[in-house]
């Protein structure tokens, strides 16, 4: 499998706002440990949508110049269950952005109900992390880079 | 439009529990930010996002929170500030109290500078004028 959970990008409005879609499908492995009888969306990957959504656009904002990491989750409220033929969306607004860290607010919905408020931080990762070698950009490539092109392409139009 | 100390504390006390996750009788004048509230590098970009939003100022960086003192050879020896760095530090940060920390200036006691009660001096001088 591809460490991938969302979908497709429906809006993007650079450096402000950006809507991605998840469909949660009972084809997805890991549902069927989680659980066998009841299978429901882990609540960590949909804070992890949320981080790809919002780290898209965070990185966008820099014309993907730096890898944008997840450093921080300061909140992430959830009222409600999500299971298999539910439709999320991921809608991620840039609340801060700074040269070295940037901060979203997100708003989960399933089924185009309100069921989560995440708020987080991107930071740019360096060559060297941590004395971690990380191999020059690692995030933004394959299908990230194919979600968010056509948008770019119609505002240069 | 100026504020009172308890006014201005309150708010930075607000501020500290969103951005720490630590509860409000935990965030007293005397808490250091790293020691007692847990606060890393990332949690103090977020204390001044926060700030900037709830005083409606500009915090320009390393105003708040010093930064490239420690990397600079004239102001470390011996895992101490020299004079100098100590003079350096004093100046980018008069809203620190050094009465604790130049006894023995050992750079590792360098976070006890950062307290609450120091971000609430910073946010009064920002606002007040």
């Amino acid at each position: 499998m591809r460490w991938i959970w969302i979908d497709r990008i429906e809006e993007f409005e650079p450096r402000h706002r950006a809507l991605a879609v998840k469909n949660v499908s009972l084809a997805e492995e890991h549902l069927h440990d989680h659980w066998s009888a009841y299978p429901v969306m882990p609540t960590s990957l949909m804070i992890e949508g949320m981080a790809q959504t919002g780290g898209i656009l965070v990185g966008q904002a820099c014309d993907f110049a730096h890898d944008v990491v997840l450093a921080k989750i300061t909140r992430a409220d959830f009222s409600d269950i999500v299971v298999p033929g539910d439709q999320l969306t991921y809608e991620a607004v840039i609340e801060n952005l700074a040269d070295e860290a940037a901060s979203i607010k997100g708003t989960v919905r399933k089924n185009g109900q309100v069921i989560g408020e995440i708020t987080m931080m991107f930071s740019h990762a360096n060559n060297s992390l941590a004395g971690l070698e990380l191999p020059e950009g690692f995030v933004f490539t394959g299908s990230f880079q194919r979600m968010v092109e056509p948008f770019l392409e119609q505002s240069n139009d | 439009m100026p504020m009172s100390e308890q006014e201005v504390f309150e708010k930075v006390q607000e501020t500290l529990v969103e951005a720490l996750g630590v509860d409000d009788d935990e965030v007293t004048p005397e808490a250091t930010l790293t020691g007692d509230l847990g606060a890393e590098s990332i949690d103090f970009l977020d204390i001044v996002f926060r700030l900037e939003k709830t005083f409606d100022i500009k915090i320009p960086r390393g105003e708040l929170f010093p930064d490239n003192i420690l990397n600079n050879p004239e102001f470390v020896s011996d895992g101490k500030l020299t004079d100098a760095g100590l003079t350096q530090l004093k100046e980018r940060m008069p809203h620190a109290d050094f009465s604790d920390f130049e006894q023995d200036p050992d750079i590792n006691k360098m976070a006890e500078l950062f307290k609450v009660q120091t971000i609430v001096n910073y946010a009064m001088g920002k606002v007040n004028g």
